[in-house]
């Protein structure tokens, strides 16, 4: 089963499923010969977009719309704050190469802000898939809800076999004593190989792979906090607004505190390149997490091993 | 240039061979709208509201939900019911004073307008029945209408599906991209009406973004335009009964009118757009409505925006 084929059995058993998109048929091009007039193709219109879906919205529908992730969360930002947003209505956003899989286009279509923007909006639930079998598993509840929902597609093919999705709650891939990474969306493939490669290095460390950011499962992080590990929390955003931030928020409000260490972006927009060069640059990759955890423990890094192959991304855009 | 020929029409039928408005009708009507600026006169104090903006919309409001919509109280559910979205949502005094004169709100709750005890502010919100979407925003409405014209368009039906934009509003590029949209998917069953008021917030239109000549930007965005004096009942009938102006583009009807019209004192005046006046002011101004005689306003005029 893969998105396309998700999402055609879904709204062929259900007349509320809306498909749009701004002309970014990449993961739904063969739906409009299946859907006929519930395909609408707007063209290069976000703000269109999101404004026809919050009126199909008003009609019951339920629109499922897609778009570069940077240009749905950034251009048409008011439109879902506004329409969508003040409107409570069931909109369901598809993020297309959000974070390091918009890897080669450059600064204009990385949206390393987008979890920020969107948790920011009251009743708009966020989600990111480790894999394209996670986003899968995640869909049928994100789609049946009443809430609008943003998703961080991922299409990439995953080795780790899941389990079953509720909103709201993390997976807990492991538990450790030493270290805990807390990740979501792409770079959970990263920090598998991170958790690997610090395991053979005779560290104990656990990993949770959040799905669901908003809501979060805050009971999940106050467990890990509680326990006393290192937490490093790994994304690919800007370290403003998003996983760290949540993290902060949800210690302060419990008037706690504790060791945590984020990789994410600092400041600035991530060099563009392939895949695995993006990862390798920005430091993200299974090796690269494990020596900056190493490090930041005070030890010496010299004898983690290299990880597997980044395997580059299908899409270009 | 706008069309001045009647299309054929399609559907409804009976629009078709509804006879042209009566002078008795043309009467009932003016009576209604006067009592409209009535209302917006009185909701022009105690924080004020956009009462230019108001003004110049009032008799379109008037025409549309007393003749033309298939809108009342008691089918506000109905999915088969007419839509009419107000984009420019400041003129929202307009479109309560229509309720209120129609049922679909009691007037007390204009008497708690800007009052956190009820949702009576100055853009319009669904906590007020008869308001299909909250706006305020400008430029958001004609997308989301557009979304409502597709659906009703998927479903086969026959209603009408209307969006009131200002003139200002036009700048908006959202607007454009919106009608680029409907005439691609022949969404014939959508219209844009302008309330022509030649002035945006603080500047007249054309001396800040001029929108002349804007029937043929609609023509070239794939519309079928008319223009009419926006204050003419028998021209608002005579045009919105044509409805849909094509089988396969969306309708546009470009409605001139006067901001602040029916107070001579703050009629085409770039400075009256919000107002907030005094008590005594309102009384004068309420005896101007009827008298048509200009009072002398000594508030001072506001820059809000």
């Amino acid at each position: 089963m893969n998105y396309e084929e998700l999402i055609k059995q879904t709204a062929l058993a259900d007349e509320r499923i809306v498909v749009m998109t701004a002309e970014n048929r990449a993961l739904i091009r063969n739906l409009p010969a299946v859907l006929g007039p519930r395909f609408i193709d707007t063209g290069i219109t976000e703000q269109t977009l999101i404004g026809a879906a919050a009126g199909l919205a008003l009609r019951g529908r339920v629109p499922v719309v897609h778009a570069l992730a940077t240009f749905l969360t950034l251009r048409a930002f008011e439109f879902i704050r506004t329409d969508v947003g003040i409107g409570k209505l069931p909109v369901k956003l598809s993020g297309f190469v959000p974070g390091f899989l918009s890897d080669g286009n450059g600064p204009t279509h990385q949206a390393i802000e987008d979890v920020s923007l969107m948790r920011g909006i009251p009743g708009m639930t966020v989600f990111a898939p480790a894999d394209e079998a996670d986003m899968v598993a995640m869909l049928p509840a994100i789609w049946a809800s009443p809430q609008p929902a943003y998703l961080r597609v991922n299409t990439r093919p995953g080795t780790y076999e899941h389990a079953p999705f509720e909103i709201g709650k993390a997976e807990i891939v492991a538990e450790g004593t030493d270290i805990t990474i807390i990740t979501y969306g792409m770079l959970f493939e990263q920090t598998l190989v991170a958790r690997e490669l610090l395991q053979a290095q005779g560290k104990s460390v656990g990993l949770i792979n959040l799905r669901s950011l908003k809501p979060i499962d805050e009971a999940a992080l106050l467990d890990v906090v509680r326990r006393g590990s290192l937490i490093v929390t790994v994304e690919d955003h800007f370290i403003t607004g998003g996983l760290y931030s949540i993290l902060a928020e949800i210690l302060l409000r419990h008037q706690l505190t504790a060791r945590v260490l984020p990789l994410a972006l600092e400041e600035r927009w991530y060099r563009p390149g392939c895949l695995s060069a993006v990862l390798e640059y920005e430091g993200f990759t299974g090796h690269h997490i494990a020596r900056r955890i190493t490090e930041h423990l005070g030890e010496s890094a010299q004898a983690i091993a290299e990880g597997p192959a980044v395997l580059e991304n299908e899409f270009a855009e | 240039m706008a069309s001045e020929n009647k299309q054929p029409k399609t559907n409804d039928q009976k629009r078709k061979t509804k006879p042209f408005m009566t002078s008795e009708n043309q009467q009932k009507l003016e009576k209604m709208a006067l009592k409209v600026r009535e209302h917006i006169v009185r909701l022009s104090t105690d924080g004020g509201c956009f009462t230019g903006a108001s003004l110049s919309c009032a008799d379109l409001l008037v025409y549309l939900y007393s003749e033309l919509l298939n809108v009342r109280p008691d089918n506000l559910q109905d999915p088969n019911r007419d839509y009419l979205f107000l984009s420019k949502g400041h003129d929202v005094p307009a479109l309560y004073g229509t309720f209120v004169e129609l049922g679909f709100i009691d007037k007390a709750r204009l008497d708690q307008h800007l009052s956190t005890d009820d949702h009576i502010y100055w853009h319009p919100n669904r906590n007020v029945p008869g308001v299909e979407f909250h706006s305020g925003s400008l430029g958001h409405l004609p997308s989301v209408a557009l979304g409502v014209a597709m659906d009703c368009k998927m479903r086969g039906q026959d209603n009408k599906i209307i969006v009131i934009t200002g003139d200002g509003e036009l700048n908006e590029g959202t607007v454009w991209e919106s009608l680029l949209v409907a005439s691609a998917h022949k969404i014939n069953n959508l219209t844009l009406v302008v309330d022509r008021n030649h002035f945006q917030a603080n500047v007249a239109t054309e001396d800040l973004i001029p929108l002349e000549p804007m029937a043929p930007k609609f023509e070239a965005f794939g519309c079928e335009v008319r223009r009419i004096d926006g204050h003419d009942f028998a021209q608002l009938e005579d045009a919105f009964a044509a409805l849909p102006f094509s089988d396969s583009k969306p309708s546009v009807i470009i409605c001139d009118t006067v901001r602040g019209r029916g107070l001579p004192s703050i009629e085409a005046r770039a400075d009256r757009w919000f107002c907030n006046f005094s008590a005594d002011e309102i009384e004068e101004l309420l005896k101007e409505l009827h008298s048509q005689v200009a009072t002398t306003l000594t508030s001072e005029t506001l820059t809000v925006r």
